[in-house]
C-alpha cells in the first residue's frame, strides 16, 4: 500500500480519531482523561508502514492536534509528542518484525501502551517546560498514568482497526527490506 | 581476424551502498529529516508561546475552528440520540426509587421553604422586641404567646411561657416591638396569663404624646371589632387629633403599666352631644391576632432578660 491509497487511508483514520476523539469520548470520559484515539492511530500506522511515514504522519496529526478547535495549549506539543511515537513505534516494528508478518495482537497492545505512555510524557514535560498549563508534575502523572490506562483499554479496538486500514492492500508490504538479489560470484 | 569489439567481460562491480541509502531503501527517515521535524516542533512551540495573543497560530486555529467546528458539531448531533438510550432504558424499580427519591427531596425543600419564612418573622419579632427595650429603657423578660383564649368567654387573654420560674408577678406589663399588649394577671410556675388592652375590662391611663393630656384608654372587647379602643380625656373640652399617638401614663411604682409605651395613635374622633365630651377611637400598634413574641417588664435583669442597649 503505497502513494494515494495511504494517504487517503491517512486522512480517513486521523480525522475519523480526531472527531471522535473530541466529540463522543468526552462522554466516556474518565475523571476527564480521554483515550488519544490519534496516538493510537498513529501508533497502528506505524506498525504497517515504514518509519519515515510513521514519523512524518505523527508530525501532521501531532500538528492537526494542536489546532483543531478545543485545543488551547502551546501549538507544537502535540506534533512533537506524536512524532517521537511515530519515530520511536516505527523503528522498533521496523527493527524487530519479521518482514511479512502480520503484528500480531499482543504486540499491537504493547505498542499502544508504550505509544501512549512516550506520547503523554512528551507531552506532558514539554508542557513542564514550558509551563504551559502551570499543573505540578504529580498531578501531570496522575493524569499520564490514566491516559495510558485508558489507551490501553481503547487500544484493544483502535489499533488493529487502523492496522487493517493501512494494510489492506495485498502484496508487499512497503516497509519490509527486500531481498537482495543473490549475488553472482565472480566469473 | 577480427577484434573483439565486446568489452571485455569483468566482475560485476560489487556496489555498496552508503549509510543513508541503505536508511531509505528500508524506509527510515534521514537525520536531517527527523532533526528538520523536531526544530519545526520546537520553533512553533517558541513562537507559539513568546507570541501571547497576538501568536501567528491563532488565525490556524481559527480557520481550523471554521473546517473542524461543523465537522464537529455533526458528528455531536448524529452521536447524542445514540449516548442517550442508556438513559431512557429504565427497570419500573428504578423509576419508583427515583420517584420516591424526588418525593423526599421535594418535601424536604418545601419544609425548609416553609419554615424560612415563619423563621424569618420570628428573627424580626425578636429583633425588635430588643429594640424596644433599648427605646423605652427598661428590662424585658423575653416570652412566647402560646395560647389564645376563646371569644366564647368574652375576655381577651392569652397564655405565655414564662412564669414565676421567670420572675413575673401579676400586674406586670407586657409589650412586644410594636407596642403595648396587655397587663400579666395571674402567674403559674411556668406560665402566665395576659389580659390584653382591648379587653372590655381593661383600662390603661394613656396620654396623648404631644399634647401630653391625660386620659383612659379602654378595651372594647372582641378582636375582630372595628374600634378597639376607646380613649377618653380627662379634661373634656380639647379635641384629640386625628393621628395623635397616644402612650402609657404609668402607674404607681409601675404597675400595672410603665409609662412611656406606645398604645396606638387615634385614627377617630367623635363628639358625644350628650355628655359634651369627646371620644377617640384608638389603633393599637400592635396586631393582636398575631401576637408571638413578646416581652415582661421585669424591674431587674437576670438571665434571659433583654436589657435595654444589650442589641444595638
Amino acid at each position: 500500500m503505497r502513494g494515494t491509497s495511504r494517504l487517503v487511508a491517512a486522512l480517513i483514520t486521523i480525522f475519523a480519531a480526531l472527531l471522535l476523539q473530541v466529540t463522543v469520548f468526552p462522554h466516556f470520559a474518565w475523571d476527564g482523561v480521554v483515550p488519544d484515539l490519534v496516538l493510537l492511530t498513529v501508533v497502528g500506522a506505524a506498525l504497517v508502514t515504514d518509519p519515515r511515514y510513521a514519523t512524518l504522519l505523527g508530525f501532521s496529526a501531532g500538528l492537526l492536534l494542536d489546532i483543531a478547535p478545543p485545543a488551547d495549549h502551546v501549538a507544537g506539543r502535540w506534533a512533537l509528542s506524536l512524532m517521537v511515537v511515530g519515530y520511536v513505534v516505527g523503528r522498533l516494528a521496523h527493527d524487530h518484525q519479521s518482514a511479512s508478518a502480520r503484528p500480531s495482537y499482543p504486540l499491537m497492545l504493547v505498542t499502544g501502551a508504550a505509544g501512549a505512555f512516550i506520547g503523554s510524557s512528551v507531552f506532558a514535560i514539554t508542557g513542564l517546560l514550558l509551563r504551559d498549563p502551570a499543573v505540578g508534575f504529580g498531578e501531570q502523572l496522575q493524569v499520564v498514568v490514566a491516559a495510558v490506562a485508558y489507551d490501553v483499554l481503547v487500544a484493544l479496538v483502535v489499533v488493529p482497526v487502523t492496522v487493517w486500514a493501512f494494510s489492506r492492500e495485498p502484496g508487499p508490504r512497503p516497509a519490509q527490506v527486500t531481498p537482495r538479489a543473490p549475488r553472482r560470484a565472480p566469473a | 581476424m577480427s577484434l573483439d569489439t565486446r568489452p571485455p567481460r569483468q566482475a560485476p562491480v560489487r556496489k555498496v551502498a552508503t549509510a543513508r541509502e541503505r536508511d531509505e531503501e528500508r524506509g527510515l527517515p534521514s537525520r536531517s529529516l527527523l532533526v528538520a521535524l523536531v526544530l519545526a516542533c520546537v520553533a512553533l512551540m517558541v513562537v507559539d508561546a513568546s507570541s501571547g495573543d497576538d501568536s501567528p497560530v491563532a488565525p490556524v486555529r481559527r480557520l481550523a475552528g471554521e473546517v473542524l467546528g461543523p465537522a464537529q458539531a455533526g458528528v455531536s448531533n448524529l452521536i447524542n440520540p445514540i449516548l442517550g438510550i442508556p438513559d431512557a432504558l429504565h427497570t419500573n424499580g428504578d423509576l419508583r426509587d427515583q420517584i420516591r427519591d424526588l418525593e423526599k427531596a421535594n418535601q424536604d425543600l418545601e419544609r425548609q421553604a416553609n419554615g424560612a419564612t415563619y423563621n424569618q418573622h420570628r428573627l424580626e419579632e425578636w429583633d425588635r422586641l430588643a429594640a424596644q427595650a433599648n427605646s423605652t429603657g427598661y428590662f424585658l423578660a423575653p416570652a412566647h404567646v402560646v395560647g389564645n383564649g376563646s371569644a366564647q368567654s368574652f375576655s381577651n387573654t392569652v397564655t405565655i411561657d414564662a412564669g414565676t420560674d421567670a420572675g413575673l408577678r401579676p400586674d406586670m406589663t407586657v409589650l412586644n416591638g410594636d407596642g403595648l399588649v396587655g397587663r400579666i394577671i395571674s402567674v403559674s410556675s411556668h406560665t402566665s396569663t395576659v389580659l390584653l388592652i382591648i379587653d372590655a375590662r381593661s383600662t390603661v391611663g394613656g396620654r396623648i404624646g404631644d399634647t401630653m393630656e391625660n386620659g383612659m384608654v379602654e378595651g372594647r372587647g372582641g378582636l375582630s371589632d372595628d374600634e378597639p379602643l376607646d380613649l377618653e380625656l380627662i379634661d373634656h373640652t380639647i379635641i384629640p387629633q386625628k393621628g395623635q399617638p397616644v402612650v402609657t401614663r404609668g402607674s404607681e411604682g409601675g404597675a400595672p403599666y410603665v409609662a412611656g409605651v406606645p398604645i396606638g395613635e387615634v385614627s377617630k374622633v367623635y363628639e358625644e352631644l350628650r355628655l359634651g365630651t369627646y371620644r377617640a377611637v384608638l389603633e393599637p400598634y400592635v396586631d393582636f391576632t398575631s401576637l408571638y413574641a413578646v416581652g415582661v417588664v421585669v424591674p431587674t435583669g437576670g438571665p434571659g432578660v433583654i436589657e435595654p442597649g444589650a442589641f444595638e
